[in-house]
């Protein structure tokens, strides 16, 4: 504060289908110093529509295009690195989450070689494996690191072509909000990232148990994961567990693994 | 207004003269007043009675060139049990396809308590001789349908020959012998809400059962505030002759929110009375699936994916 200039805040919205909006129920919560949105059910229904919405055109953007919007993201996240650094543990958490981004944008048109296979059959017929997005994903962002932890979760998914639903960490939100800054200005379509802040123990069972949420993420999850497995079986959810720290394994556990039969011509 | 007035047929006078109490439409204070209608919130029990009542007064449509009997066959199953995993979901209130298909649909629905209605008279455009849109409806009522879905001659009500809209209502409806006639004005053409109040006013009185808002063939079908001039209408017809004109709202109701916001605003301006599929029609295709979802989202708390319900 120079010059009796005043403060502009600012105050830490949702980001649903590429907008901002406050929660729908006007609600907010003071969590690190910010007034920050507590999304509602019916946010968190609005954010899987906008993700439902979006999933068909990027699922369908060719792999090198999907790599580099990824890349783009990660440009854009480079700018910001000093915000991310004030909400995470430091630049070189910064650092380390720019770089995962880029060395995921590499990934998005070589996993169709990786992960697929052409199959020997005892017929006439090529087989093929292709991986596929699963569809819409709800990421239960870590708590730690605040930054890197939730980026080690989204872009795994989205590189693979799924549409994504994070819901924050209810201690570290922020970071999770930076990211949906930095998405926005990437070429990432809107509704393919959507960022729900708030209680996570409100927000999960409702995504766990939505039937258009095709998996779900339990990475982050703290307390009864259990609960959230059960009932994300009702519509036989994927769910989902970070194994390692980088790997194509881990775009691998979103995306299914579709099998395709083709006559041999002549 | 009492009764069907007597009109000079084939004189063209301004309808002003015939029609008393046409007046002009406050364009302003009836979008305010739509509007400020459909934020009202409708939750839990009285959401779910509203979504019941709404598939109740569904009129199931599919008015497409690649309709065949099949699809019409299993448009007409779902008209008869909406959601096959809850039979406590109502039956529609009607079937709506093209006269061809009538016999296919009649067929199915014997017997369940579901009508046949039917487009006639050249849909959708209603520019074809007045010969050919009576044989349009004579055919449809011998196939079988019990309601026709006649749309005005748009052109002629523009160009302000409305001895012409009129006397070929009277005659369709003539032709109709004790098939329901819906009349539908297609607001998206008229252009202004006092053209809307005034083909009303004169649908009623050329003894229409029903007024509709739209083909559905047109982008910007029904609207609110087009509903609420229409339902004003029919109020003043009620308030003055006591007779009971029904409303049929149709074209891109899809959401079963739009779906009670249009409930909302019948009740609040016709009341109770007319939340009857006797008196009041949504013609929609997609709604009745969205209404399936928000039912089985009351009723297991977890929100649906369109995934688990059929296409048609």
């Amino acid at each position: 504060m120079t010059g009796g200039r005043l403060a502009v805040r600012k105050t830490y919205k949702l980001f649903i289908g590429g907008a901002f909006p406050r929660s729908e129920s006007g609600r907010t919560l003071e969590l690190e110093g910010y007034n920050v949105a507590r999304a509602s059910r019916k946010d968190a229904r609005e954010a899987v529509v906008a993700a439902r919405k979006a999933f068909g055109g990027w699922s369908a953007a060719t792999a090198y295009n999907r790599g580099q919007v990824l890349y783009r993201l990660a440009e854009t996240m480079e700018t910001r690195a000093g915000a991310f650094a004030a909400a995470c543990t430091g630049r070189r958490e910064v650092a380390r989450a720019i770089d995962r981004v880029v060395w995921y944008a590499g990934w998005a048109d070589k996993l169709a070689q990786v992960l697929g296979s052409a199959n020997p059959v005892a017929g006439p017929y090529f087989n093929f494996t292709i991986p596929e997005p699963t569809g819409v994903v709800a990421i239960i962002a870590p708590t730690e690191p605040a930054l890197d932890g939730l980026v080690a979760r989204l872009a795994p998914a989205v590189v693979g072509g799924n549409a994504v639903i994070i819901l924050a960490s209810d201690d570290h939100p922020l970071a999770a909000i930076e990211l949906a800054e930095a998405v926005a200005t990437s070429d990432v379509p809107g509704g393919v990232v959507n960022v729900l802040t708030g209680l996570r123990s409100e927000l999960a069972p409702v995504l766990a148990a939505h039937m258009d949420v095709n998996a779900i993420d339990v990475t982050g999850a703290d307390g009864d994961v259990a609960a959230l497995e059960v009932l994300a079986a009702e519509n036989v959810k994927r769910v989902v567990r970070a194994r390692e720290d980088r790997s194509p394994w881990e775009i691998a556990s979103f995306m299914e693994l579709k099998t395709v039969w083709h006559p041999i011509g002549r | 207004m009492a009764q069907a007035p007597v009109l000079p047929r084939g004189f063209e006078l301004p309808l002003k003269q015939r029609l008393p109490r046409v007046g002009a439409i406050d364009q302003v204070a009836v979008e305010e007043r739509a509007a400020d209608l459909a934020k009202r919130s409708i939750k839990k029990e009285a959401k779910v009675w509203a979504l019941e009542l709404a598939i109740r007064c569904c009129d199931l449509t599919t008015l497409e060139g690649q309709d065949t009997p099949g699809k019409v066959a299993a448009l007409c199953s779902k008209a008869i049990r909406p959601d096959p995993l809850d039979a406590n979901v109502p039956s529609v209130a009607a079937i709506c396809v093209y006269p061809n298909l009538i016999p296919a649909a009649k067929e199915r629905l014997a017997g369940s308590g579901v009508k046949v209605a039917s487009v006639a008279t050249a849909f959708p455009s209603g520019q074809s001789p007045l010969g050919v849109k009576l044989r349009d409806v004579e055919d449809a009522v011998a196939m079988g349908a019990d309601e026709i879905d006649m749309v005005i001659d748009r052109g002629a009500f523009l160009s302000g020959r409305y001895a012409k809209v009129f006397d070929e209502i009277v005659k369709v409806k003539e032709a109709c012998g004790d098939a329901h006639l819906k009349v539908i004005l297609e607001v998206s053409e008229l252009g202004t809400y006092d053209n809307v109040r005034r083909a009303s006013l004169l649908a009623m009185a050329a003894d229409a059962d029903f007024i509709k808002t739209s083909t559905g063939k047109l982008p910007g079908a029904a609207t609110l505030p087009a509903q609420l001039v229409m339902l004003e209408a029919i109020r003043d017809v009620y308030e003055e002759t006591g007779r009971k004109v029904g409303m049929k709202s149709a074209g891109g109701i899809r959401a079963a929110k739009n779906a009670i916001q249009y409930l909302v605003q019948v009740h609040e301006t016709l009341g109770p009375d007319w939340l009857t599929p006797d008196l009041y029609r949504i013609g929609a295709s997609s709604l009745v699936n969205d209404i399936l979802m928000q039912l089985r989202k009351e009723k297991t708390g977890a929100y649906q994916s369109k995934d688990y319900f059929t296409n048609d």
